[in-house]
This record gives C-alpha cells, sequence and structure tokens, in this order.
C-alpha cells in the first residue's frame, strides 16, 4: 500500500519536472530567438528586400514565397489527403490486402527523413516529370518544367505533409460515432449522403485542424525544397508556377551557412526565424481556435 | 390467409466469418402487428432483426445464407437496392441516435435526401411525423433546438419521428425502451400500439412484460435457433417448448 502511494507520487511529481521542462525549453527558445533579433524586427524589415548581400533590409520575399509554396501545397495535400482518408475510413474493408497496403505506405511514408522527399522531388518531379514535360511539349533544348520551381517545390513538400493530413482526417472522421451512421443509412440515405450529411459536417473542425497542422507543418520545413525551388536570392517576387522563390526557413539556413559574413547577418537570421516561428504558431492557434468555436457550437 | 404476411424469412443462415449465429431461421412476419422477438442475450435476435433491412452488410465479415422476402421481393437478391429496401424498412437503435442538429432537422433528414425541397412539404413531414410519433406537443414551440437536448425518451421518440418521416411500411425497434425510466418506456409502448395500424414492426427486446403488453406475436431466439413462434397470449401461458417456458418464467437467461 505504502510503496503504491510513493510510486503515485513519484510518477506525479516526474510528469510535473517534464511539463516544467517542456514549458521552460519553448519559451527559452522563444525568448533567446527574439532577444537575438528584435532590433531587426519592424514593419520595414516585413515588407523590404534584402540588401547588401542580406546584410540590410528585409524578408518580404521570402514571406511572400513561403505563402506562396504554402498555398500550392494546400491545394494538393489537403484534398487527396481528405479524400484517402474518407476512402480508408469509410470504404475500405479493413482487413483487404489493399487497404493494408496503403496504411502501410502512408506510415512508412511519414516516417521518411525530410531531406529524401528533397531528392525524390529533384529526381522524380524535376528530372523525371519536369524533363519528361519539356521534351514533350517544348522543342529540344528548351527548359521551362524541368528546373526546380515553386510547383515542384510545393508539390515535393505536399508529400510530405500528406501522410499528416491523412492520419489527423482519419482521426476525426473515427470520432463520428457508428451510431450516427447507422441512423442515416438506416432512413435509406446512401453512403455517399450519409458521409456528405452526416460525417464530414461532425468531423469537419478535426479534418480542418488536421489540415491546417499539416500546413503549419509544411511551412516550417526546409529539406524538401532546398533542391526543387527555394532559391538564394531573387529581385523579384513568384508570379508563375515556373518561378523559383524564396522562402523564410531557406532563408536563414543560407545567411548561416552560405552568406559572405555569417556573422554580419546574425541579427537577421534571428530576426527572421522569428517571424518563421511566428507564422507556424498562429496556424497552430488558429487550429485551436477553429476545434474550439465548432466544439462550442456543436454543444448548443 | 398468405397475403397478410408482410415479410417471410426462409432458412436463413448467418455467419460471422466462420461462427453461426443464426442457424435456418424461417419465420413470416404479419402485416400490421407487433411481433416480438425474445431471448437471452447473443442469441441472435439483433442479428435476425438487423438482416431484414440489411444492416449486418454494414459489418466485415458477415455472410448470409436463404431468402427473406419483403412481399414478393426477395431483399437478399443481388439486384436489390438497399437504399430503396431500407426506406421501405425503418429501424429504431436501442440507443438513440439523433443527428447533432435541430429536432426540425433531424425529421427532415430523410425527406430531403429523397429530394423534398419544398419547405411547406418539409413542415408537413416534420409536423404528421411528431404528431404520429406522440412528441408534438412536447416540442411545437423548439423545433429548431438542438435534438441532443431532449431528455432520452424524448430523444427516442424523435427518432422514431424521424423514421417515420420516410415513410416507411415496417418498423424494426432494437430494444428502444431498454435505456428509458418506466414513464418513458410506458410512453413508447402507447406508441407502438397505436403505430400498429399503419406499420408493421418487429421489436426485440429483454424485457418479458414489454413483450406481452405490446406485441401480437412472439418468437423465442435460443443459441441462434428460433425456438418456438407464436400468439403473444399462448406463448406467455402455455409455451409448447420447454425451454421457451423456463426462459419465460425467469429459469435463466
Amino acid at each position: 500500500m505504502m510503496k503504491n502511494k510513493t510510486l503515485g507520487y513519484s510518477v506525479i511529481a516526474a510528469s510535473a519536472v517534464s511539463v516544467v521542462l517542456l514549458i521552460a525549453v519553448l519559451v527559452y527558445m522563444i525568448a533567446e530567438i527574439y532577444m537575438g533579433g528584435r532590433s531587426y524586427l519592424s514593419w520595414e524589415f516585413l515588407t523590404a528586400y534584402p540588401e547588401a548581400g542580406m546584410q540590410k533590409g528585409g524578408i518580404f520575399p521570402a514571406i511572400v514565397g513561403t505563402v506562396f509554396m504554402v498555398i500550392v501545397m494546400s491545394i494538393a495535400c489537403v484534398p487527396v489527403g481528405t479524400i484517402t482518408a474518407i476512402y480508408l475510413n469509410e470504404y475500405a474493408s479493413r482487413k483487404s490486402f489493399f487497404t493494408r497496403m496503403i496504411r502501410f505506405a502512408v506510415n512508412t511514408l511519414s516516417g521518411v527523413p525530410s531531406i529524401v522527399f528533397g531528392l525524390f522531388g529533384l529526381g522524380f518531379l524535376i528530372q523525371f516529370v519536369g524533363a519528361g514535360m519539356d521534351k514533350a511539349l517544348l522543342g529540344p533544348g528548351e527548359v521551362k518544367w524541368g528546373q526546380p520551381n515553386l510547383l515542384w517545390a510545393s508539390m515535393t513538400m505536399a508529400f510530405l505533409t500528406v501522410p499528416v493530413v491523412i492520419v489527423s482526417v482519419e482521426e476525426a472522421l473515427k470520432s463520428v460515432p457508428d451510431e450516427l451512421r447507422a441512423a442515416s443509412l438506416a432512413l435509406g440515405a446512401t453512403k455517399w449522403q450519409t458521409i456528405r450529411k452526416v460525417v464530414i459536417p461532425n468531423s469537419i473542425s478535426g479534418i480542418l485542424t488536421g489540415s491546417i497542422l499539416a500546413i503549419g507543418r509544411g511551412a516550417g520545413e526546409v529539406a524538401p525544397i532546398l533542391f526543387t525551388g527555394a532559391a538564394f536570392f531573387l529581385p523579384h517576387l513568384p508570379n508563375k508556377l515556373t518561378d523559383q522563390f524564396m522562402n523564410l526557413g531557406y532563408h536563414v539556413y543560407v545567411m548561416a551557412t552560405q552568406s559572405t559574413d555569417v556573422e554580419a547577418t546574425k541579427g537577421i537570421q534571428y530576426a527572421t526565424a522569428f517571424v518563421l516561428l511566428m507564422c507556424t504558431f498562429t496556424l497552430t492557434l488558429i487550429a485551436i481556435l477553429v476545434r474550439y468555436k465548432f466544439r462550442k457550437k456543436l454543444k448548443s | 390467409m398468405e397475403n397478410t404476411i408482410k415479410i417471410n424469412v426462409e432458412n436463413l443462415n448467418l455467419y460471422y466469418g466462420k461462427k453461426q449465429a443464426l442457424n435456418s431461421i424461417s419465420l413470416g412476419i404479419q402485416r400490421n402487428t407487433v411481433t416480438a422477438l425474445i431471448g437471452p442475450s447473443g442469441c441472435g435476435k439483433s442479428t435476425f432483426l438487423r438482416s431484414l433491412n440489411r444492416m449486418n452488410d454494414l459489418i466485415d465479415g458477415v455472410r448470409i445464407e436463404g431468402n427473406v422476402f419483403l412481399e414478393d421481393r426477395n431483399i437478399y437478391d443481388g439486384d436489390t437496392d438497399v437504399v430503396e429496401l431500407r426506406k421501405r424498412i425503418g429501424m429504431i437503435f436501442q440507443k438513440s441516435n439523433p443527428f447533432p442538429k435541430s429536432i426540425y432537422d433531424n425529421i427532415a433528414y430523410g425527406p430531403r435526401i429523397n429530394g423534398v425541397k419544398a419547405k411547406n412539404e418539409l413542415d408537413e413531414i416534420v409536423e404528421r411525423s411528431l404528431v404520429r410519433s406522440a412528441l408534438w406537443e412536447e416540442v411545437k414551440d423548439d423545433l429548431h433546438k438542438s435534438g441532443l437536448s431532449l431528455s432520452g425518451g424524448q430523444q427516442q421518440r424523435l427518432c422514431i419521428a424521424r423514421a417515420l418521416a420516410v415513410d416507411p411500411e415496417v418498423l424494426l425497434m432494437d430494444e428502444p425502451a431498454s435505456a428509458l425510466d418506466p414513464l418513458s418506456t410506458s410512453k413508447i409502448e402507447d406508441l407502438i400500439f397505436e403505430l400498429k395500424n399503419n406499420y408493421t414492426i418487429v421489436i426485440v427486446t429483454h424485457n418479458m412484460q414489454q413483450a406481452s403488453r405490446v406485441s401480437d406475436i412472439t418468437a423465442f431466439f435460443y443459441m441462434g435457433d428460433l425456438i418456438e413462434v407464436s400468439g403473444t397470449k399462448k406463448m406467455f401461458t402455455t409455451p409448447d417448448n420447454k425451454k421457451t417456458e423456463e426462459y419465460i418464467s425467469g429459469r435463466f437467461g
């Protein structure tokens, strides 16, 4: 009896320590980044182009590039992920070989290191698909699709985020009680009517939060776009899918590793990292708000 | 006599994977009567009920042999439209399961998926269904309140109203009152008594008194076999089978 009690207390203590530790790391990280970059943070910084070998100016094109990439990526990964999740959860027989193969693929895909996605994007999307399109559509020697650009970078990132969407949308669909599906089917609704009018409306908050979290993941990743479309510096914004683009995470990386004077860009590195963090935090916050709002609506 | 049979089940065998759950059941269900299915837990009565509107199709690994005729059509024929079938044979579940929508939208769900759009038509169906399920007086001023805000008994009557809204011919009820208090239960039972004038009702129940109160015909299931079917009065006074007698008198179950 006594022993059980001691064990219980030590588990509680261990949990408390871990929680405090986690929060401390987070707070320290944000504080460190903010302190390092705060003298650079200004409206100017968000809206100006980099200048003087990135030692001055702002990060406007990197913000725009990140936003564009995220938008194109979402257009690809959210519908594909949602439809796959609906198929897996609502239609597929749980035990069939085909279903198990899809699940295996999804799980494996979510465990692949992000740099491998980058190499895959380069090898498959650019050198195979893109170059193939050039060969088929353009004259010999002309290159339009067979090089890094916004489209291929976004697609590569979509490969990385689609398993996240699938898993979280499936989780949301699973939260809809089977009794509601049965009620709808017993009224003579078809499976698709049941999904559209009962399952999706009752899991929409989970679907949205899952998608937003996946998008946040994509916004913060760098490795997949290293070789597939992110540019070191561009004097103009991307305006079509075949343009290269600048990206916040990549911007930090190049400043820290490739700029002429790494020390001189340190403040800007911090400030850029802070902006990137704030972007992903905002997405997470939106996800939380969406969930909260829908939950309240469901209850009333 | 022949044409008073609404559903005719012939040699129905049902398997969950390798395990057989129903053994060659044959049963004729009479039009505009209440047929009660009784028996101990796991005897197959709910499984049998769900095979009458093919809700067992939803469960992986269920295999069915035999014929179930709804009037003159075998519902297990390959070309049966299951969606159409379930409009004709409605179902009430053990746990009331209103959609997390308003009372109005719950009832209008069925008609809407059948393409009814006109508001006055929907209004009329909603009112008629609620009147028939004896809920109208209690909710007529709060039709736009959530169905989940109702009490358990009201929710179950809402589910009945929802089922009635698609104009079924048969109502299957799977222990519809098992989670309700005595007052709500007696309301449901009164309702069943009312409804049999217009509908054929099959009800699964664990409650002997309920079976004897609401049903005209009682069928006793035991371990996947249909042991005995007869008029409810006879069943509860002079059953033919010894097993039936033991169960009814509460010696097991």
